[in-house]
């Protein structure tokens, strides 16, 4: 009972450590610093929105539009870039500037227009994805000394394994998105929105600033995502990261969040997405299974892990009366 | 006269569309006879527009329900992928057509378990096949565009039957077909009763749980067909872009067409008039010269501006600053009332 | 400060809804250390009178003092700055929050912007510590029942507010224990010069812990009175409002013998009925009396298979017959007009017409559809005979009024032409003139031939029109009048039975959960 509250976080963690057990026993070489390396790197774009997505889900919402605001961000750096002198770091900020702000009107508009999330987010995935295709429908390339001076830092493991600037970003933005989900004010105030609004209204909980807030970092995170993508790909195109708000949302429930608010963990979102990335290295390292199986196999932990939820949702009432 | 005038807003919508596309495009409205198939840039929106419509039809039975299914994007890509595979291994176009709406209605069976029996959240329950379906229509394609070469199967994407294109009948028959059923048999009425009230639709005997089910089901079978469309149409089973987003322009055409997603009341007509309003935007950004890409934030605009209207607090506030005049109204009103 | 002064004082209290007086010039006055108990049937303002009070909603005339101050609460946050706090019965708080977080939300200890856990653990402990709770703070609170959720909850509304706490039905969910544990905290608070609102259907908690009863009904005030000088039947009987030594319609026992239309024997489930057995006689009306939350909504809601029985089995003309679901109950010719019109019984945005039919469709299955003409047939019908107004059946049913609507649903029922009929709380919250017409249509049924159990918490009515009454009390069938033992007097009695309230000091006897 006292448990229940960690046990999707223990069933997350179990799996992945299982899953790569698994790995290892079939080849051993999976174990080792450069995988680890590059399953940070390979998966930096996806984990940083999935931090913004976790907290979206923990209030009881959804954003649909973290794919779209990836492309967009990273067309817009690519052609700003392109057609002016400014330095990345002034365009990276320019871009998280723009994002937040995007995130931020969605959340106003989801609160003060009481309209789902759901909808009011699919408006903003068109829109995104729409602003991209018209900055630019061409694959763009960033060529720029500072992009080759970021793509070539990395910190050496013993093994040869590389942690890259992304990589470290990703879980820089994990630490951070620990402490705001667990330590702060904010944190509480979020998983207050998704144990019953009403409810946290009563309590007075700043409902209107929290909503904001949280698509605000949500849009920002995209944002960061986006640039961190732009540095993985070297360039920018209107339809890059297709789907990935899905891949975001099954991330955060294989890692033990509740999809209908008010329980989970940033951490465990972690380790969901790298339960994600290692399915895809696996595939890779066994050569013949196809890539289909990712999807199939993520569809299938989704549906283990909703069941699960409403059977501990179950249980806990059922234990109660 | 009296559909007439509750189907105003979209009809006016889908004629100022229309009109538009006539003004940047004078041709807009020919049609002719070539190779005894219709031609014309109306009869290309009417038959670009048929998947979308097809899957609509099914949309608007769940979204009645204060449902929503997520999956028919997916759902396509999976039945299309089981047509071509069937021709591609001996079956005739019957086989191919029937095993492909087995499949949508296992999938849709499947989103109505989850839903009416589990309890699950459709949004949830739905993601689950949306995320999944894809990756099973790959399995079944190995991974490749499966293409195809039976005449049968291909007559469903691009033949036609008195000149007029078959995804154009195939969906104006659907869409006649069910709305005839809900509309005459009393399952119309049952589903709006869940959608209004589950509750007190379960204490007058209604069987929300079978009903439930059904509902996706018929989603799911619509998915089928315009599954086996898209792939008829290419030729080919393209797992990964068949029906691509699809699901969320079948929202959006439902809404567009008057159903409101907190579920209720429903219009299946109104739901493809919506589809046609999409499609009449989508073909009109294309012909006006205008790059495809204004497409989306177009279709942004438009969820905007229909959600807005929609939206319940905008609608409280309305009904306060109504009231607020009625009761400033004189006093001699208030008594009659009363 | 004079210290007589009441610590709140509302006078003349005026609450208007569309078509309805919620409260009409309703007077309250509340001393601090005082537990002062509100008391009426749903529907007499109570809850409407604690919004007042806690600025839920803006009340339409009338004044509130606090501490001899006016003031105008704009929301229950700004009521709770001002000194006045509510629990209420479900509890209000997020069970997925930790305890501590939940006492603390909005005003936790931080330092650097970062949350002080253990501080704010360490705080949260202290204060409950008072209240005799020590539990583990950092936990969840949906690990907790109810009842340490409950005191939580107070401890968390006093500590923010301080003044005037108002429990709204605190104990509904708590068991016997559980009671005495909150009765604990509450003479605690009384010491502490806090003024407790206590609203509450169980008259014997009422009496063991409150100092002043307030009765309020229909949106009046009907007494305020000193606990230790009223008895329970007086009590019964300002609630349940007939006049005492009125003379009411005595029906003689007809000395029919009814041949039994259904029969439950040991029928029963765990939480909400005790097992109980009940036969209903072919054209007899059998009426339940009892008050809020005794068990009569709840027995109503288990023989229609809303909440399946757990215990017994039921027959209908001697074959056994399932009621696991209302489907099955419809099955088997039972109809139920629930209690709650809005969200059991009208399908708001549907018209007159499928509302009526809703039931009767449901039964033929969705694909054998009544015929239009069929269905007109059947709205006209009831419509003249139910005298429905307005009477175009194509007017979506929310904009009928509720005594119109409550027609309608009697008209779902009767189109299916039921054999047994529940009736729960049918003339609630309707006009005069409605009232009177269903009261005769009830008659009419019986006469028919037609079985009834009617629910109702007016006792001239049930009087008037039953062949039998079932006392209902603490989840128990407690009593069986028949033939003349059927008086308001003797239904008050037997509701009030075993209540001592002499010395307050009432054993607990209930059966809860």
């Amino acid at each position: 009972m006292m448990k229940s509250r960690y046990l999707p976080l223990i069933a997350t963690c179990l799996i992945f450590v299982l899953a790569y057990a698994l790995c290892y026993w079939q080849f051993p070489n999976m174990l080792s610093t450069r995988v680890v390396g590059n399953l940070l790197t390979d998966n930096a774009f996806l984990g940083i929105a999935a931090v913004g997505m976790t907290f979206v889900i923990l209030s009881g919402g959804i954003d649909l539009s973290i794919g779209s605001v990836i492309a967009f961000t990273g067309v817009f750096i690519a052609v700003v870039l392109k057609e002016t002198s400014l330095h990345p770091l002034v365009v990276f900020g320019l871009v998280l500037v723009i994002t937040a702000i995007f995130g931020g009107i969605m959340g106003a508009i989801i609160h003060y227009l009481e309209m789902p999330p759901f909808v009011v987010t699919l408006a903003g995935m068109f829109l995104a994805r729409g602003i991209a295709f018209v900055i630019s429908t061409d694959s763009v390339p960033v060529k720029h000394e500072f992009y080759t001076f970021l793509q070539d830092s990395f910190y050496r493991l013993p093994g040869g394994g590389r942690i890259t600037v992304i990589g470290a970003a990703m879980l820089v933005v994990f630490f951070v998105g620990i402490i705001i989900a667990h330590r702060t004010r904010f944190g509480t105030n979020v998983f207050a929105l998704g144990g019953g609004i009403p409810t946290s209204k009563l309590m007075g909980v700043p409902v209107a600033k929290t909503t904001i807030g949280i698509y605000a970092i949500s849009g920002f995170l995209a944002g960061l995502a986006g640039i961190t993508f732009s540095l993985y790909t070297s360039a920018g195109y209107s339809l890059a990261a297709v789907g990935v708000e899905l891949d975001a949302i099954a991330a955060v429930v294989i890692g033990g969040a509740l999809l209908t608010g008010g329980s989970g963990f940033i951490a465990g979102t972690l380790i969901g997405v790298l339960i994600m990335g290692l399915i895809q290295t696996y595939i890779i390292f066994d050569g013949t299974l196809s890539s289909w199986w990712t999807k199939i196999v993520i569809g299938i932990l989704l549906f283990a892990f909703i069941l699960m939820q409403k059977g501990l949702l179950l249980a806990a009432s059922a234990q109660k009366k | 006269m009296n559909s007439l005038k509750r189907y105003a807003p979209q009809l006016t919508t889908l004629a100022i569309v229309l009109l538009l596309n006539y003004l940047v495009f004078p041709d807009f409205f020919k049609i002719e006879i070539a190779n005894g198939k219709l031609y014309g840039t109306l009869i290309d929106v009417l038959n670009r527009g048929a998947p979308v419509a097809l899957l609509c039809v099914g949309m608007t039975l769940v979204i009645a329900t204060k449902g929503i299914d997520l999956s028919v994007g997916a759902v396509m890509a999976i039945c299309g992928a089981v047509a071509a595979s069937t021709v591609d291994s001996g079956g005739g176009v019957f086989m191919a057509l029937s095993l492909a709406l087995l499949a949508g209605l296992i999938c849709g069976v499947w989103n109505g378990l989850l839903v009416s029996v589990l309890n699950i959240q459709p949004i949830i329950a739905t993601l689950i096949l949306m995320v999944a379906g894809r990756g099973i229509a790959q399995l079944i394609t190995e991974g490749a565009i499966l293409t195809f070469n039976d005449e049968g199967l291909i007559f469903v994407g691009s033949g036609s039957i008195f000149s007029i294109p078959m995804p154009i009948l195939i969906w104006i028959a659907v869409g006649i077909i069910v709305t005839f059923i809900v509309r005459r048999t009393a399952l119309g009425m049952l589903i709006e009763s869940i959608g209004i009230n589950q509750r007190a639709s379960t204490f007058s005997g209604v069987n929300a749980r079978v009903l439930l089910i059904l509902v996706y089901m018929v989603s799911g079978l619509c998915a089928a067909l315009a599954g086996t469309i898209a792939a008829a149409d290419i030729r080919g089973a393209d797992a990964n872009n068949a029906g691509l987003w699809l699901e969320l322009d079948a929202i959006l055409a439902v809404v567009v067409g008057g159903t409101s997603l907190l579920g209720g009341r429903f219009t299946l007509i109104g739901s493809l008039i919506g589809a046609m309003i999409i499609q009449s935007i989508n073909t009109g950004i294309l012909l006006s010269g205008f790059p495809p890409e204004f497409n989306l934030i177009i279709k942004a605009a438009i969820i905007v501006i229909i959600l807005v209207i929609q939206s319940p607090a905008l609608q409280s506030k309305y009904i306060e600053y109504r009231d607020r005049r009625e009761a400033e109204k004189p006093p001699a009103d208030k008594e009659n009332a009363s | 400060m004079n210290m007589d002064q009441p610590l709140l004082k509302a006078t003349k209290i005026d609450k208007i809804f569309p078509g309805v007086v919620a409260l009409d010039k309703v007077d309250f006055t509340l001393k601090a250390g005082e537990v002062h108990a509100l008391l009426g049937e749903n529907g007499a303002g109570k809850s409407t009178l604690i919004k007042c009070l806690t600025g839920a909603y803006h009340r339409d005339g009338g004044d509130i003092l606090l501490n001899g101050e006016t003031i105008s609460p704009r929301d229950t946050l700004d009521a709770q700055g001002l000194g006045i706090g509510t629990v209420y019965q479900e509890v209000n708080l997020l069970g997925n929050l930790t305890v501590a977080e939940n006492m603390m939300i909005g005003r936790q200890p931080k330092k650097w912007g970062m949350v002080q856990t253990k501080q704010m653990n360490r705080q949260t402990k202290e204060i409950l510590n008072q209240y005799g709770l020590d539990i583990d703070v950092a936990q969840l609170l949906s690990t907790y029942s109810v009842a340490i959720q409950q005191i939580i909850a107070i401890a968390r509304a006093v500590d923010l507010s301080g003044k005037v706490l108002i429990l709204d039905e605190p104990t509904a969910s708590l068991d016997a224990k559980e009671v005495q544990m909150l009765f604990g905290v509450i003479r605690k608070l009384k010491q502490k010069n806090i003024g407790i609102i206590f609203i509450s259907h169980f008259l014997d908690q009422v009496f063991e812990i409150s100092d002043t009863i307030t009765v309020l009904r229909n949106g009046r005030l009907i007494e305020s009175v000193t606990t230790v000088d009223i008895s329970s039947i007086d009590l019964v009987t300002m609630m349940l409002g007939y006049e005492l030594g009125e003379e009411t319609k005595l029906k003689e026992h007809d000395g029919v013998e009814r041949e039994t239309l259904v029969e439950f024997c040991n029928f029963g489930h765990k939480q909400l009925i005790e097992p109980f057995y009940l036969a209903i006689g072919k054209g007899e009306v059998v009426g339940f009396a009892g008050l809020l939350g005794s068990g009569r909504t709840e027995t109503a809601e288990t023989l229609f298979g809303v909440t399946p029985h757990d215990s017994g089995s039921a027959t209908f003309k001697n074959e056994n017959i399932n009621l696991s679901s209302p489907r099955a109950a419809i099955a088997n010719g039972f109809g139920f007009c629930p209690e709650d019109r809005k969200t059991d019984g009208i399908i708001a945005d549907l018209s007159v017409r499928e509302n009526i039919i809703l039931a009767l469709q449901a039964q033929r299955g969705w694909a054998n559809p009544l015929p239009k003409s069929e269905q007109d047939e059947i709205c006209k019908k009831y419509i003249k005979a139910l005298d429905i107004r307005p009477t175009d059946a194509e007017k979506p049913i929310r904009l009928l009024s509720g005594g119109n609507q409550q027609k309608v649903i009697l008209a779902r029922w009767l189109a299916t032409n039921p054999e047994f009929l529940i009736l729960d709380e049918p003339t609630r919250g309707i006009d005069v003139g409605a009232h009177a017409e269903i009261i005769r249509l009830i008659e009419n049924l019986c006469e028919d031939g037609m079985s009834l159990l009617v629910i109702s918490s007016e006792l001239d009515e049930l009087v008037a029109y039953s062949h039998r009454i079932i006392v209902v009390r603490d989840h128990e069938h407690i009593a069986e009048l028949v033939g003349s033992e059927i008086t308001t007097n003797n239904i008050v009695e037997a509701i009030a039975a075993d209540l001592n309230v002499d010395n307050g000091q009432y054993e607990l006897k209930g059966v809860i959960s």
